[in-house]
């Protein structure tokens, strides 16, 4: 796959060679300081190796200040040459002192908006601005770094701008729809499979020890627990670390999200722009009945799992009913918890034979609902118009059997439904009708200048469509800017 | 039998992959198996000895008949059709897919040809959707059909495209 996706795919081009408009803006001053950090590191570890075989400390010195030298003076021409400011509809963003660059960020593609404070940057004031287009594996323009108050501003005018309205407008005011007390978050990383695994393995080896106590063999045992100690950190920073302090808002930009403990996030992802969302259930959750949301967004899937773990969290924990009050806040117009399922036909028992009756799929006007697994239980809804393909596959034991997969594919995340093993005319049915109402949804789907539409609501129109609910072709919304 | 209702084309036929696709096949097994062959082979025989070298070339004949029966099998699956809407994709004899690919869901079309391929005139063409997993991928198309498609997968797209 050579090809780079066109205009139409991403947000970016590359922009005819023209000089920098005058009132673009810098990033932040401390920029070249915070992004250095890598490369003086770099230098004293490469440095100080020499240094130690050689043991001339006064070369090292050297060595490590020229090196923080042209760092720094690199950082502040990389600086220098680095402006953005609005360019039509687009954000633009040039950069580069030999090899200029100018990237365009489309913003009626604009899939959601982030700000990162990484500890660093909170103690030295600056944030980091992340926008999410859709198309390119990572983010496509990280704005690093920021002053706080610019990088909110420049968030409220990109919404804002995105939305089809006046981007002077000040940030919309936003409801809080789920905090996440402390103690649960707490109890929730405890019970998760890695802190209990790693506690288990690490009173594995204390109690092995204390039968067999012998003190030559001391730092081999402690260093034996390390796993179980690097298991339960892990947990600890995935589900606790990360998810501090978590803030799930409403407002008419869209969904917010506040949290994190060293480096704190928050996330704005506008109205229309989730692609499916999974409820999940671990096993040791079950007890307190609670549940984790995770959720598609177009942009948002990162290049490592690690990455779209991070962005992709809805809610980190939460009882089954506040679940599913979130759920039907970012699926307007419908309900997958109460959508009625089918189950899979009895042939499924032979490749599933514990979850075979769970085993289930459901359809309303909105969304498709699948749901599986016996002990890590999962539902899984995606919005009929963010269907981007369907698939079937009948691989050569499901053919014996009679059975085949639907699978309907989503952008990519942690989101994947598979309406697994269901009867061939079945499948194909499912298939054929999933495109139909994957057609019809997409014509009546929230539209790129979200605001613009609301604000055409409000005002009656002579055609008496003030409901809303008539197609309203995005390019038709476009030309009303 | 419903079994083969799953994969039936929506109309009368699928439109098919040109037959050339099979000759190109044969020959990038057969080259695939030569190579493999000899470098397994002299490997084998300069440690195991000459039997290990029959084994080997025992072993690579043996591929290269069953893959020049399963190329032909495999090309018969190959179909595609276009419809108002979407295009459909059917391919597998193991593992049979149909895909359903929706034009306004189309972000790019790929028309790729290698070296192999233009010297039997073909072209692969692929849809592309914001979704990894769509697997719209067409080989074995004559270079004529390729454009034709791609201008009109293209023209399609651009006039149901629809936002994210």
């Amino acid at each position: 796959m050579t090809t780079t996706p066109g205009s139409e795919a991403g947000g970016t081009k590359a922009a005819r060679v023209d000089p920098t408009p005058e009132h673009f803006r810098r990033l932040h001053p401390l920029t070249p300081l915070l992004r250095g950090w890598g490369f003086l590191a770099l230098a004293i570890g490469i440095g100080g190796q020499d240094a130690l075989r050689s043991g001339e400390m006064g070369r090292f010195g050297l060595t490590v200040l020229a090196f923080a030298v042209v760092g720094m003076i690199a950082g502040l021409l990389s600086w220098w040459f680095t402006r953005y400011g609005f360019d039509g509809d687009a954000l633009r963003i040039d950069s580069g002192m030999l090899n200029r660059r100018s990237r365009r960020v489309r913003l009626d593609r604009l899939q959601a908006v982030d700000i990162n404070r990484p500890l660093a940057g909170r103690m030295l004031g600056v944030s980091e601005l992340r926008l999410e287009v859709a198309g390119g594996g990572k983010a496509e323009a990280p704005l690093q770094y920021l002053a706080v108050d610019d990088a909110v501003r420049l968030r409220a005018e990109l919404l804002a701008r995105a939305a089809g309205i006046d981007a002077d407008t000040p940030e919309a005011p936003e409801r809080v729809v789920h905090q996440v007390p402390l103690d649960r978050l707490v109890w929730s990383t405890v019970l998760s499979g890695a802190f209990i695994t790693g506690v288990v393995f690490i009173a594995g080896i204390g109690i092995a020890f204390l039968f067999y106590r012998d003190s030559d063999v001391t730092v081999g045992v402690l260093s034996s627990m390390l796993p179980g100690v690097i298991a339960i950190g892990a947990a600890l920073w995935a589900q606790l670390g990360r998810n501090f302090a978590f803030v799930l808002a409403e407002s008419p930009d869209g969904y917010r999200i506040r949290k994190g403990l060293l480096d704190t996030q928050h996330q704005t992802v506008p109205p229309g722009r989730v692609q499916g969302v999974a409820m999940r259930q671990p096993l040791l959750w079950r007890g307190k009945g609670w549940v984790r949301l995770d959720v598609d967004v177009a942009g948002y899937s990162g290049e490592s799992s690690d990455d779209s773990q991070r962005t992709s969290t809805l809610l980190p924990v939460a009882t089954y009913e506040e679940a599913a009050e979130v759920l039907r806040h970012v699926l307007p117009g419908s309900d997958p918890l109460s959508v009625p399922l089918t189950h899979a036909p009895r042939p499924a028992r032979w490749l599933r034979p514990f979850g075979w009756k769970k085993l289930a799929y459901g359809v309303d006007d909105h969304v498709v609902v699948v749901r599986e697994g016996v002990l890590y239980r999962n539902l899984t809804t995606v919005p009929h118009a963010k269907t981007q393909s369907v698939r079937i596959v009948q691989g050569p034991v499901q053919r014996r059997l009679g059975l085949a997969s639907v699978h309907i594919d989503t952008t990519p995340g942690p989101v994947d439904a598979v309406i697994a093993h269901r009867l061939p005319d079945e499948a194909r049915a499912i298939a054929e009708e999933q495109a139909e109402r994957a057609r019809l949804a997409r014509k009546t789907d929230v539209p790129e200048q979200w605001m613009a539409r609301y604000r055409q609501q409000s005002a009656p129109r002579p055609d008496g469509h003030a409901d809303g609910d008539g197609p309203p072709a995005a390019s038709s919304e476009r030309d009303q800017e | 039998m419903d079994q083969e209702e799953l994969f039936a084309p929506p109309g009368e036929a699928w439109q098919q992959v040109s037959r050339k696709l099979v000759d190109l096949r044969r020959l990038v097994l057969l080259i695939t198996v030569i190579v493999l062959t000899t470098v397994v082979g002299v490997v084998l025989g300069l440690i195991f000895g000459p039997p290990a070298v029959f084994i080997a070339v025992g072993a690579g004949l043996i591929a290269l008949v069953w893959g020049l029966w399963l190329i032909p099998r495999n090309w018969r699956a190959w179909g595609y059709a276009e419809r108002l809407d979407d295009l459909l994709v059917t391919h597998g004899v193991m593992y049979r897919r149909l895909t359903v690919v929706p034009y306004g869901r189309m972000q790019f079309v790929d028309v790729a040809s290698g070296p192999l391929e233009r010297r039997y005139g073909l072209a692969t063409v692929q849809l592309h959707t914001a979704s990894p997993a769509t697997d719209a991928k067409i080989p074995g198309l004559p270079a004529a059909e390729a454009a034709r498609l791609r201008d009109r997968l293209s023209a399609l797209g651009e006039a149901q495209a629809a936002g994210l």
